[in-house]
């Protein structure tokens, strides 16, 4: 029932600049699906072309194994929910969430049906007879939902849908549009530039910057292993450590630009192209300067009390490194100035060749 | 206790309201007094209003004044309404043209040109006379309420442009862009969602114009249409006396009229603050036109552009022709008219140069006054000021005219014997009356600019608080006042209704006295054009300054923000 859609080689430009670069997607049925990236990556660009908003110079958008560039928005069946809710000031929300059946020639009892259902869905079937501006932000969501819904699309776009309401709703709507889309089982992709966002509703997201996919991939294996530094940055706080592969007391190790010795990955690759390794700051480990175990020494420059975990900054040789631990357990925390040992599994770097 | 702690506070509010009082407030209920009083025994009566509906004349009238506001608005739409769409549609060039059309009825009152419009567009004017032998037909553009329909809506559909546009452009992409997502587009997607969103622009400016057009006194006066109310109040009242009732019920049906195409204004408003954009977002979707649909589009636009100017057109050769009469164009051409006017009126000229100056220094000094008093004091009627000023508004210039008259009859000018209301002074005063909401906005919108913050700081370092206002607080408002001031001063100086009343003796008489009064007689025709072209040089120059002095002040604006 649910639908693919396909983006092949698309290339799209407003004059002169080139905003998105030869972009190849697949999204697959009942997927939900993220666009992720700072502002001005190309993401909100690339929804409103499947939406029939934008044009591209070049490729195919696919809905369904079916080319859909030449259709106007009005004929492609996509329900995309705007940022700014675009709920019309002038209805009520019954009337906002009848429009679309109502442009669909649909008898009248069916559209009162299809739309208390929506309300209904969506929580909000009381406040049917009110005006959009007589709602909180979170409840013009929903009925920006409801009234998308109610032509039953067969793609669900959403464009940073809660980027507008406050940090505890955002984070009970995300919840909630997940259990929608898996009920409905509706192919979804939704824009954001929150890492958070994308991490706890997508199956799969595309990193986007700069017009071009960095990477796609799920959650975690973004998180674990980065194609490039800037998915790497993107996704979570990432120690980088520019240097190259080299020999320490006769074994093979990687040596930084800032003098630092870091044991090498198992999965290294070519060794000449490795540039930079990647590591998370909670893969660090703290422990005495004198402990055995410690790998190098460091000197704590700044620490940072963030609730759950603890951060420091730690200055090793030249280098600045990032340490995350877990707030109450283990060692007593450092303070500024202490001197400590470190030690990293080599497991947890990350090879770069492009950094 | 606030009193106590602010007496100047108090001082400056209670001086304010006792100057609108004895200048907005007394002379306005005098007007409805009269109108509701019986004249021989004193009580309460609606007989004045009974005696107006049984004169066929004042039946006749009043219809006329309704119809000719309601066929203005309807002309002026029919004129708005393209332009806007071309403008907010399509990408077009001719958009600056159109956009400029929005100062033409500030700059040139309606009555200044209507005398030229005769000549242009009358039953023998030049196009009537070219029509006639090329295609053997005419049009009664100009005849009878014709005449100030066509006048009045080529004057002021800009209201209706300025109003629609600004809606139109507020109206967010995603609103056109998700109703296109569900479905909609065309016709359909226009009447469902797009012009809905409009209508609240359109209705404050259709109202707008509605009750410029109903109150107006020079422009009917001027073509000679008396069936009309306002010229009727004033004919009664000049000619058959101050003591007249029936004077006072065409004021009280003037202003109740007004107040009710305003309250039309601020329900279509009301609740329907759609401010829709969001983000850098913008306006409906443009799409350039097509070549064919270009061509149309310029020759609407031109065809109105040609109309808009022909009052100016029309003046321009009136001004400097010699004799204009049964033919296109004037006989031939001279600068008489104007050595006439420097030479033997010029104090037409410099009178208006004093009155208007006066006039808007009084506005900008009450308008920063209350804009302070209602932004920053915490008085506790400071409000009212705000309300009653603004209530000018709805006070049409011959309502106050009148009202003057009325409320200073028989008190003499201080130490003088001359009547008190026809004392230039009043003039004065009743031109800064009229001008003061526009100066107040003005005012207003300069202090919300300037944060409290920002005064504070001022206070923190040691200043009192007069110091402050004065070494922070007005340099920060000044763009704003003075753009107040040029505003108030170039619609002063082209004031003719509340004139007309006041005016009593030829020396004391502004301009636009002056025109109408040479506009009277074929012979005074060119002079009167020639000091008409003065009024509108005079207008255009403060128009431009003012959107030079807001254009400034924004750019320094947005320039200490970085």
């Amino acid at each position: 029932m649910s639908v693919r859609i396909e983006l092949n080689n698309i290339d799209l430009s407003y004059g002169t600049t080139r905003v998105i670069k030869q972009v190849s997607l697949v999204i697959e049925p009942g997927e939900f699906f993220a666009f992720l990236g700072p502002s001005g990556c190309g993401k909100s660009t690339l929804l409103r072309l499947i939406a029939g908003f934008e044009q591209c110079q070049q490729g195919d958008v696919l809905i369904d194994g079916r080319r859909v560039n030449d259709l106007p928005p009005w004929q492609r069946e996509v329900g995309m929910v705007f940022q700014n809710y675009a709920l019309w000031p002038h209805m009520t929300i019954r009337r906002n969430v009848a429009f679309g059946l109502e442009e669909r020639r649909l008898p009248k009892e069916e559209i009162n049906r299809r739309v208390d259902a929506a309300l209904e869905r969506v929580g909000l079937l009381d406040y049917a007879e009110r005006r959009p501006n007589q709602l909180s932000g979170g409840q013009q969501q929903r009925v920006a939902l409801a009234r998308t819904l109610a032509i039953e699309p067969k793609v669900l776009l959403l464009d940073e849908p809660l980027s507008n309401l406050d940090a505890k709703l955002r984070i009970h709507m995300r919840q909630e549009l997940l259990a929608l889309q898996r009920e409905l089982d509706l192919t979804t992709i939704f824009v954001t530039h929150d890492q958070e966002e994308a991490n706890t509703t997508s199956d799969r997201i595309a990193v986007l910057e700069d017009g071009v996919v960095q990477q796609v991939g799920a959650p975690m294996a973004l998180y674990d292993r980065p194609d490039n530094l800037f998915v790497a940055q993107f996704l979570g706080s990432a120690n980088v450590v520019r240097g190259q592969v080299s020999e320490c007391d006769g074994r093979p190790c990687f040596v930084s630009e800032g003098g630092l010795e870091l044991p090498l990955p198992d999965d290294l690759g070519n060794p000449n192209r490795v540039q930079a390794l990647v590591f998370r700051p909670q893969n660090l480990l703290r422990c005495d300067e004198n402990d055995p175990a410690a790998l190098f020494a460091g000197e704590v420059k700044l620490r940072e009390f963030l609730g759950n975990i603890v951060r420091y900054e730690i200055e090793v040789q030249s280098e600045r490194l990032l340490l995350d631990e877990l707030y109450g357990r283990g060692l007593a925390p450092a303070s500024p100035g202490e001197r400590i040992g470190l030690s990293i599994d080599p497991r947890d770097l990350r090879p770069m060749t492009n950094a | 206790m606030s009193v106590a702690r602010h007496p100047g506070q108090s001082l400056l509010f209670w001086l304010i309201a006792l100057f609108l009082l004895s200048f907005l407030v007394i002379p306005v209920v005098q007007v409805f007094f009269v109108a509701f009083v019986d004249v021989n025994s004193g009580g309460f009566t609606l007989v004045n209003f009974l005696d107006f509906f049984r004169s066929s004349l004042f039946r006749e009238s009043f219809y006329n004044s309704f119809y000719v506001a309601a066929m203005s608005v309807l002309v002026a739409s029919a004129i708005a309404l393209p332009l806007a769409y071309f403008t907010t549609r399509f990408e077009f060039k001719g958009s600056v043209i159109i956009q400029s059309l929005g100062f033409v009825p500030l700059i040139m009152p309606p009555f200044v040109g209507a005398v030229a419009m005769q000549l242009l567009f009358g039953e023998n004017g030049s196009i009537n006379l070219l029509l006639d032998e090329y295609l053997g037909f005419t049009v009664p553009f100009m005849k009878g309420l014709n005449g100030v329909i066509f006048v009045q809506s080529i004057h002021y559909f800009p209201f209706i442009l300025i109003n629609l546009s600004a809606s139109l452009n507020n109206i967010d992409r995603s609103m056109e862009e998700s109703a296109q997502n569900l479905g909609s587009y065309g016709m359909r997607l226009f009447r469902r969602i797009v012009f809905p969103l409009a209508m609240p622009g359109y209705v404050a400016g259709a109202s707008l114009v509605f009750l410029k057009v109903f109150d107006d006194l020079g422009t009917p006066l001027l073509l000679n249409v008396n069936n009309m109310l306002a010229p009727q109040a004033y004919l009664r009242i000049s000619s058959i006396g101050i003591d007249d009732p029936m004077g006072y019920v065409i004021a009280v049906i003037l202003v109740v009229f007004s107040l009710f195409a305003m309250w039309i204004a601020s329900l279509a408003l009301r609740g329907k603050d759609y401010s829709m954009i969001q983000k850098g977002g913008g306006g409906l979707a443009k799409r350039r036109m097509r070549p064919w649909e270009k061509v149309i589009a310029y020759a609407i636009v031109l065809l109105i552009l040609l109309l808009v100017l022909s009052p100016h057109i029309g003046l321009t050769l009136l001004s400097f022709g010699t004799i204009w009469s049964y033919s296109v164009l004037p006989d031939g051409f001279t600068t008489e008219h104007y050595a006439e006017v420097f030479r033997e009126t010029p104090e037409y000229m410099l009178n208006t140069l004093l009155y208007a100056s006066l006039a808007a220094t009084l506005d900008i000094i009450l308008g920063t006054a209350i804009a302070w008093l209602v932004l920053r004091s915490k008085l506790r009627l400071r409000h009212w000021l705000d309300y009653i000023a603004m209530a000018a508004l709805a006070v049409p210039g011959l309502v106050l005219g009148i009202g003057y008259l009325r409320s200073f009859l028989g008190v003499n000018i201080p130490f003088g014997d001359r009547p008190l209301a026809t004392w230039w002074v009043m003039l004065v005063i009743a031109l800064a009356i009229r001008r003061l909401p526009y100066a107040l906005r003005a005012c207003n919108s300069a202090l919300h600019q300037v944060s409290r913050a920002l005064e504070e700081a001022g206070e923190n370092l040691g200043a009192s608080r007069m110091r402050t206002i004065w070494r922070v607080t007005v340099p920060l408002m000044a763009g704003g006042i003075l753009a107040g001031f040029v505003t108030s001063f170039a619609t002063a100086a082209v004031e003719l209704s509340a004139t007309l009343m006041l005016v009593s003796t030829e020396s004391d008489a502004p301009l636009s006295y002056g025109i109408y009064v040479f506009m009277q007689s074929a012979a005074g025709r060119g002079p009167g054009a020639a000091l008409g072209m003065v009024a509108v040089l005079i207008v255009a120059t403060g128009t431009y300054l003012s959107h030079r002095i807001i254009e400034k002040s924004r750019r320094e604006r947005s320039f200490e923000r970085v």
